[in-house]
């Protein structure tokens, strides 16, 4: 079997395993065991690749395979991966696996919960390896949809009314979109000839520019709000603060990235003229977002508000890199994705062992955790400095790189709001310092807090997975860096070929 | 050049030491981590003092000045073809120089630290941090590439960070280490901006390249400008605004007093001896560029110094925190090693500037290490950092008094220490290239040994307070560091910095200035003077003219307000009339925007509802009228 059809099999088979199962031990064991595989294979798909490139192979996308499945239409089941899908594949990867430990002790129903956790990574599996839109599309409302479930019936505080902005405003987009890969696909061949979904076919056409000027804004906004694109972004705070710890992690580790992946394989990938013509307007707002994020993240009390906030701001950033449309930039955008994702999943794992021991997410309401939980303190700490760009730790390549790829541009716009962009670093700092002086560090507040635990064997399981991955690529950044950017010269080539207006 | 190689294991092992006291040193008797640290720091000292011999007494040099080597490179980022971030070791005067410096004061640090920081909670914490600081320090003087630099001086703050707040259940630690880190930060955002601007002029990071002297790769610079000034002066100045923040130059020198709530060695190493004179080897770094590609850059950074210096100085006077008084003594030594470079021309006898400032440097590393550790010393004995606190402690500490002596003889520049030689060739490169710079530094000699006399005479002599117990002598392993650097100090001055470290790397003669030197020699007597008459014996004449000067008294000692002009920025206008609209904007505007589309389509849905009533006849009704209705307009329309 292709190994990427393994990459959604896996889960299925995990899914149909835990529900042989008869409690919370039995679930989770049939989870870890299965998203372990899961982690193996993506491992083992990312040597291969890296194998497969060494001996010159050098198709754009590497493992594909073709089924029809709806021949009618022309929609096929056709994937295949090149070196960006493949670190999304391994990112998700790592943060499912994180995820699956984060609620080890998930007491309430919890086959469901693990079967509807391991079907929305199924979704995201999906997604990261199709080359056909509708497919694409299809594994797109799978990642979606459970998340309403995992919200509304494993969250906490207003969870029903945050999982219903959070689905709505996320099939809003998702009505964007479908209307965006229509108008692609009716668009596919305007010299006559079958239409398709197929990525690759329609990336070698030229769309008719009116049409893509049409349909650009439908595609790049319904991936957007995915991606927190601001002003889109508010079902972001409420839905994290709702959801249970590993959905949150997911969420924005993960599922946000589909936005971006999508904004860039598609919407720009297939309308590139559009792209170039329409950019201004999304680099405004990134540009906005990067900051407004940042400054919203201040005031917050709520751990989960003020990542959720940060993450609008670290999100923004990957689109604002996306957009300035070169490879350097655009590999920043991608390394900011994966670093993201990682820290993004391990602040909320974090966020949520903490709660599970204060029964709070006040911020004021902590004080002094140092001392009586230091592992998790520790970590917090460098989740921190993951995020505000410390060398070493991920966050900061991927930073340097959005920053000097931004700056090639020569003309004036570009470069201002580089480096209003930039300032965001010194933003980030206060609020990463501020929660972390407020929280884990200064005298202990409350009394009740002198006699917690520090981190069970599962607890370190699943942050040091993610503190090795963010240490991984903070200190060898180059064969990462190589990778994604080998990768993107396809895309950045088609960009390229339009003349800018 | 291949024979330097072994250079890498003086930085490696610092963080080999990291990385094992950190990850292992909690299961370990703490002293295990400590003796570790001290003896990998021991051997990383030996590797830098071989380093500088074999460099520059070796074969390094050569009729065309010192050679640039680079023993070891590696690829570490690519972001263009050209832009290339790598990890290496550039060995160079000022490099290998600055090696010596943080391995001598790292080391001696290291070994003081097995003394006062005995019994601590959080021991093996303190020398993990120790060594990853040194670790940076180390990266961050080796750069072959300003992106390599960058990253380290990033590493170095948070070291810097982590060690301010040591006392992590001390809020005023913890808030000084976050003040510490955000005001460097944000001075790190213009040297990141000045780096952008600078790779995106020349197309390179590397060092080699950029201040090759007549170097090309400037040609394109000429033509860019933004608001009127060159590129070059912007990446220059932005540069330095990153540099003015490590070296807390005014008006970013807030972080520096309140630094001191970290441990005292910690002091002595980061916040006077290494850390705060990245700054200016950063500025050294890139001379030949800011010399020749942006003059205008040059003269703020003297202007900038020469200020910091006398400001500094003068809150030196009113401040009764012995640790503040030193750090704003190290702030106004900072200022002159700025203002050595701002002044300072290129190439020869021109470049005396350039070899003061770096001969500062390497002098005041040592004195001031020194005054630090002594203090520390003092401190341990007598459990105060207050001087109203101490008195008469020179029968108790004969070690640390004698040390401390000599320490301040040095800084207040009296003939034959090493503090003399080097502030004098500052003083001669300003009288050379401006003389209200020169002014100034003259008035801050007077000022220097004021402030360091008033401190010495108001501890050491003067009534015995009530102590807690007698003050002791601290142990050897405390002393010894402090004798050590008490005998560097008197000998440095004697090293011949102007063969050895020089702007242009060829060495020449200087001869002694008497013109200068006798002046600020006698300026310097005449403050140790003043001090002796006011703080020898106790009297309340300090207080009375204190009360003199009334309200200027005042704004000094509260160091002119500057802190509290910091905190109106942060709290109120940042936090309250920005950060607070914002949050509030998004939950209630945009956020009630998307509620309200919610809301509307609830309501409207809830009105037309009635029309899917579920009734047959309401049904047969809507159908037969609006059949008729459709017939009706037919008829009217097409009639």
């Amino acid at each position: 079997m292709n190994i990427l059809t393994l990459l959604v099999v896996i889960p299925v088979l995990t899914i149909i395993a835990i529900l042989f199962t008869k409690d919370l031990k039995g679930a989770r064991m049939a989870s870890a065991v299965g998203m372990g595989i899961q982690l193996i294979t993506t491992a083992v798909l990312l040597f291969m690749y890296l194998g497969a490139r060494k001996t010159g192979d050098m198709h754009e996308m590497l493992f594909t395979a073709d089924y029809t499945w709806f021949k009618s239409l022309n929609i096929h089941y056709f994937i295949g991966v090149d070196g960006i899908a493949v670190a999304m594949l391994c990112l998700t990867s790592i943060v499912v696996f994180a995820g699956i430990f984060a609620s080890w002790e998930m007491e309430y129903l919890s086959r469901e919960f693990f079967i509807s956790l391991i079907l929305l990574a199924t979704g995201v599996y999906g997604f990261f390896i199709s080359l056909d839109l509708f497919t694409m599309f299809l594994f797109y409302e799978v990642a979606v949809i459970p998340m309403y479930l995992l919200i509304g019936i494993w969250g906490s505080g207003p969870k029903e009314s945050s999982a219903m902005k959070l689905t709505l405003m996320l099939m809003g987009g998702s009505a964007l979109l479908m209307v965006g890969i229509f108008g692609i696909y009716y668009n596919s061949a305007p010299d006559g000839g079958p239409l398709t979904f197929n990525i690759l076919e329609i990336a070698k056409i030229q769309m008719p520019v009116e049409a893509q000027r049409f349909f650009f804004p439908f595609t790049f906004v319904g991936f957007g709000i995915l991606g927190a694109l601001f002003p889109f972004h508010t079902w972001s705070p409420d839905g994290h603060a709702s959801a249970p710890t590993a959905v949150s992690m997911l969420h924005a580790g993960v599922l946000m990235k589909l936005g971006g992946y999508g904004c860039f394989r598609v919407a720009m990938f297939l309308m590139p003229q559009a792209a170039q013509e329409m950019a201004w307007i999304f680099i405004i707002l990134t540009t906005i977002s990067v900051v407004y994020g940042a400054f919203g993240a201040i005031w917050q009390k709520d751990l989960k508000f003020i990542n959720a906030y940060s993450s609008v701001s670290h999100c923004g950033l990957v689109i604002f890199a996306l957009l300035m449309m070169n490879q350097t930039a655009m590999d920043g955008a991608i390394l900011q994705m994966i670093s993201h994702g990682l820290m993004t999943a391990l602040f909320f794992a974090l966020i949520g062992m903490i709660y599970g021991r204060t029964h709070t997410r006040n911020v004021t309401e902590m004080g002094g955790l140092m001392k009586v939980i230091p592992f998790l303190a520790v970590v917090y700490m460098i989740a921190g400095f993951a995020s505000l760009g410390l060398p070493g730790l991920s966050g900061f390549v991927a930073e340097m790189t959005v920053f000097v790829g931004a700056f090639q541009h020569t003309d004036m716009f570009h470069r201002v709001v580089t480096v209003i962009v930039a300032s965001s670093i010194v933003i980030t700092a206060v609020y990463i310092l501020r929660v972390v002086g407020m929280m884990l560090l200064g005298p202990i507040k409350d009394k009740h807090h002198e006699h917690l635990e520090d981190a069970k064997w599962f607890e370190k399981l699943s942050t040091v997975t993610l503190v090795l991955a963010v240490a991984a690529i903070g200190i060898a950044p180059l064969w990462l860096s190589d990778i994604i950017l080998s990768s993107l010269k396809p895309i950045v080539d088609k960009l390229a070929m339009v003349i800018p207006f | 050049m291949t024979g330097y190689t072994y250079t890498v294991f003086i930085i490696l092992i610092p963080l080999v030491m990291f990385l094992v006291t950190g990850l292992l040193g909690m299961k370990w008797r703490p002293i295990v981590s400590g003796l570790l640290g001290t003896i990998g720091m021991g051997t990383s000292w030996a590797l830098s003092l071989m380093t500088a011999g074999s460099y520059f007494f070796g074969g390094a040099h050569h009729a065309e000045g010192f050679q640039s080597i680079i023993p070891f490179e590696l690829t570490w980022l690519r972001f263009t073809e050209t832009l290339i971030i790598k990890m290496g070791i550039l060995l160079d005067p000022i490099s290998v120089m600055m090696l010596v410096v943080i391995t001598t004061i790292s080391f001696m640090v290291h070994l003081y630290s097995l003394g006062y920081m005995h019994g601590e909670k959080g021991f093996q914490r303190f020398y993990a941090f120790l060594s990853l600081f040194t670790f940076s320090m180390l990266g961050l003087v080796i750069a072959t590439n300003i992106f390599q630099m960058y990253i380290f001086w990033e590493l170095v703050g948070v070291s810097s960070f982590l060690l301010i707040g040591f006392y992590y259940q001390k809020p005023s630690a913890v808030s000084a280490s976050k003040k510490a880190f955000i005001v460097t930060r944000f001075a790190d955002l213009g040297f990141l901006i000045g780096i952008l601007i600078l790779s995106f002029v020349t197309g390179t990071f590397d060092f080699a390249k950029l201040t090759e002297p007549g170097t090309a790769i400037f040609g394109s610079a000429a033509s860019m400008s933004f608001m009127g000034i060159s590129a070059m002066t912007w990446a220059m100045t932005l540069i330095f605004i990153g540099g003015a923040g490590k070296s807390a130059m005014f008006p970013l020198h807030i972080w520096l007093p309140d630094a001191m709530e970290g441990p005292t060695p910690v002091s002595a190493l980061i916040h006077a001896a290494t850390m705060v004179v990245a700054g200016v080897f950063l500025v050294a770094r890139m001379f030949p560029v800011i010399h020749f590609q942006a003059p205008a850059a040059q003269e703020i950074i003297g202007y900038v110094g020469g200020f910091t210096s006398l400001f500094a100085a003068v809150i030196a006077i009113t401040q009764y925190d012995i640790k503040r008084v030193l750090a704003f003594s190290t702030l106004s030594q900072l200022g002159y090693m700025m203002l050595a470079l701002g002044v300072s021309g290129y190439g020869g006898e021109e470049g005396l500037g350039y070899m003061a400032s770096m001969f500062h440097l390497f002098t005041h590393a040592m004195f001031k290490a020194l005054l630090f550790l002594g203090a520390g010393s003092i401190i341990h004995a007598v459990h105060s950092n207050y001087m109203y606190d101490m008195g008469g402690l020179r029968k108790y500490l004969p070690i640390t008094h004698i040390t401390f002596l000599i320490a301040c003889l040095t800084i207040a520049g009296v003939p034959f220490l090493s503090g003399f030689f080097s502030k004098d060739e500052i003083l001669v490169a300003a009288l050379h290239h401006n003389k209200i710079l020169f002014a100034v530094e003259f008035i801050v000699a007077g000022l220097t040994a004021f402030y360091m006399f008033r401190l010495y005479f108001s501890v050491f002599w003067g009534k015995d307070r009530h102590y807690h117990h007698t003050p002791h002598e601290s142990p050897l392993v405390m002393t010894i560091p402090l004798m050590f650097l008490a005998v560097a100090s008197i000998f440095a001055g004697y090293i011949p910095f102007h063969h050895l470290v020089t702007s242009d790397k060829i060495g020449f003669a200087t001869e002694m200035n008497y013109m200068v030197a006798v002046p600020s020699v006698l300026i310097g007597l005449f403050g140790i003077a003043m001090a002796w008459i006011l703080y020898k014996k106790e009297s309340d004449v300090p207080a009375k003219l204190a009360k003199s000067w009334g309200i200027l008294y005042t704004a000094t000692y509260n160091k002119f307000y500057w802190d509290e002009i910091y905190l109106f920025v942060t709290r109120k206008i940042i936090f309250n009339y920005i950060s607070r609209p914002i949050a509030w904007f998004d939950r209630h505007i945009i956020d009630g925007f998307m509620v309200g589309i919610g809301l509307v389509t609830e309501k409207v849905s809830y009105q037309i509802k009635g029309m899917q009533s579920g009734q047959l006849q309401h049904y047969a009704f809507m159908f037969v009228a609006g059949t008729l209705a459709l017939a009706l307009s037919m008829i009217y329309f097409l009639m």
